[in-house]
Order: C-alpha cells, then sequence, then structure tokens
C-alpha cells in the first residue's frame, strides 16, 4: 500500500531537509524565509499524519497544526516588514552584505 | 490504481516544488514553486481526510503568504540580474551534510515500529468538531493566538511606518 504513515513521514522528512537546505545556502533573505514556510509546512504535515494514522484516531493534530498557521502568518507578516526595512535603509536584501554591525 | 497514482502525483509536487525552492537560482522561481509545493501540501491534507485543514492551506499560504512573499520579492529585486549566487563550497557541504541526514531520517522512518491503525478513513467533516473544540479544550490557545495576531499586525505596521511625517 503505497498511502501509508510512512510515505507521509518521508514526505515531511524531505521538506524538512530542502527546507534547511534552502535557509543555509540562500543569499536572498526572503528565500531564507520560504525555507522556514517549508519546514513550518513539514511539521504540519507529521502532525496531522500522525493524528489520523494513531491507534486511537484524533483531531489534537489538526488544532496543533490550526496553531500553527497563526505562527506562521504572524512569523511572515513581521519578517517581511523587516526585510522590506532592511530593503529601504540598505538597498539589498542579502544576508552576507547586511553586516554594519561588524563594522 | 486512480488513488495511488493521484497520492504520488501530489507526493512529486510537494517535494519536487520544494527542490526547486532548494535549488533554483532564481527568486521569482522559488516563489511560484513554493505555491506549487504548498498547493501538493494541501491535497495530501484531503487524502489524511483533513478537509478544513486543506482548505485553510489554500487559504492562508497560497492566497496569503505567498503574495505576501511575492510582494517582498518584486519590492526588494531587481528583475534584471537576480541571480541567487550561493557561496560554492557552502553549498556543497550543506548538500553533504543533508543528504546523510535525510537518509538517517527514512532509516529511522522505516525501522520505527509505528503503531498505526487500521480502521479505514471516515470522511465526515471536521470543521464542526474543530469549532466546538476552539471554544472549549482549546479556548486558551484561541484566545492567545488572537493577541498574537493583533501584536504581530500592529508590530509589522510599526515596522514598515515611514519615518519622516
Amino acid at each position: 500500500m503505497i498511502i501509508s504513515l510512512n510515505t507521509y513521514l518521508v514526505t515531511g522528512a524531505a521538506l524538512f531537509v530542502l527546507g534547511l537546505l534552502a535557509i543555509i545556502t540562500k543569499r536572498n533573505a526572503i528565500a531564507v524565509l520560504m525555507g522556514v514556510e517549508l519546514i513550518l509546512n513539514a511539521a504540519n504535515l507529521n502532525f496531522v499524519a500522525f493524528s489520523r494514522y494513531s491507534a486511537d484516531p484524533n483531531i489534537n493534530g489538526v488544532m496543533i497544526t490550526l496553531f500553527i498557521f497563526v505562527i506562521a502568518v504572524a512569523e511572515a507578516a513581521v519578517a517581511l516588514a523587516i526585510v522590506l526595512n532592511i530593503y529601504r535603509n540598505m538597498q539589498t536584501v542579502n544576508l552576507d552584505e547586511v553586516s554594519s554591525l561588524k563594522k | 490504481m486512480g488513488k495511488d497514482f493521484v497520492f504520488l502525483l501530489f507526493v512529486a509536487m510537494t517535494i519536487g516544488g520544494a527542490a526547486i525552492v532548494a535549488f533554483a537560482k532564481r527568486i521569482i522561481y522559488n516563489a511560484f514553486a513554493l505555491m506549487l509545493s504548498l498547493f501538493g501540501l494541501a491535497g495530501l491534507y484531503v487524502f489524511l481526510s483533513a478537509d478544513f485543514i486543506a482548505a485553510v492551506q489554500v487559504v492562508v499560504y497560497v492566497g496569503g503568504i505567498m503574495v505576501l512573499m511575492l510582494f517582498g520579492v518584486l519590492l526588494t529585486t531587481k528583475l534584471t540580474d537576480v541571480k541567487l549566487t550561493t557561496l560554492k563550497n557552502q553549498r556543497i557541504w550543506a548538500g553533504i551534510t543533508l543528504g546523510f541526514f535525510m537518509i538517517v531520517l527514512g532509516a529511522v522512518i522505516q525501522r520505527a515500529p509505528w503503531i498505526v491503525t487500521h480502521e479505514e478513513l471516515v470522511h465526515d467533516p471536521q470543521s464542526a468538531t474543530i469549532g466546538e473544540l476552539l471554544m472549549t479544550k482549546y479556548l486558551l490557545p484561541f484566545e492567545i493566538a488572537s493577541v498574537l495576531l493583533l501584536a504581530a499586525l500592529i508590530g509589522a505596521l510599526f515596522i514598515v511606518r515611514s519615518e519622516h511625517k
């Protein structure tokens, strides 16, 4: 059977690894934010999959996923506001060029 | 079987979109690939019989966060010269390490003795149960989430406001 808990967990793990890869290797701050979104979604998928497939199927994983949605929206809004402000002040969103605290 | 095929299609959409986010050089490709990945995830939620989450995924992520991301991309990059150069060595080492990490995760997932249910899926709509739980068992987290959203809204407005009057 292809549709099983393991398939969901492997998909979630792949999402997590690819999101982490995006966070580590990208220079653009918005691309890094996209990696963060991927990792949050990997967590969501695992929550829903476990809540559906646990020995006692329940809805708690779905509720936790809803709250993660709220946190993701708040994070994206504030982070993009910060990125726009950085761009207005420094004319770049490349993370390795935003280093004025080092000088 | 048709059901398996559709399921694998959604898995491929999800992982393929995420791979483009991680590997593509142009930020605008990254943004649209992220949208593809999030759509695939909504399909997977349908297969998990989480109908409400699937709908919210499309509305919040594809409709909300992605538009926000595209705004950010278009406001901060010049579309003519957006080769996203990453440091070469960093990329190779990150790929090797995370590939190894993925293998470990996959092995653990395959070998762990998960205790799973063998009941058939129930396809009842979940929204009524979710609404009831939000007003009873999850009332405090619900209120805290509302305050968090309000704080994030005010904070974001405060950060991007214009300095000069």
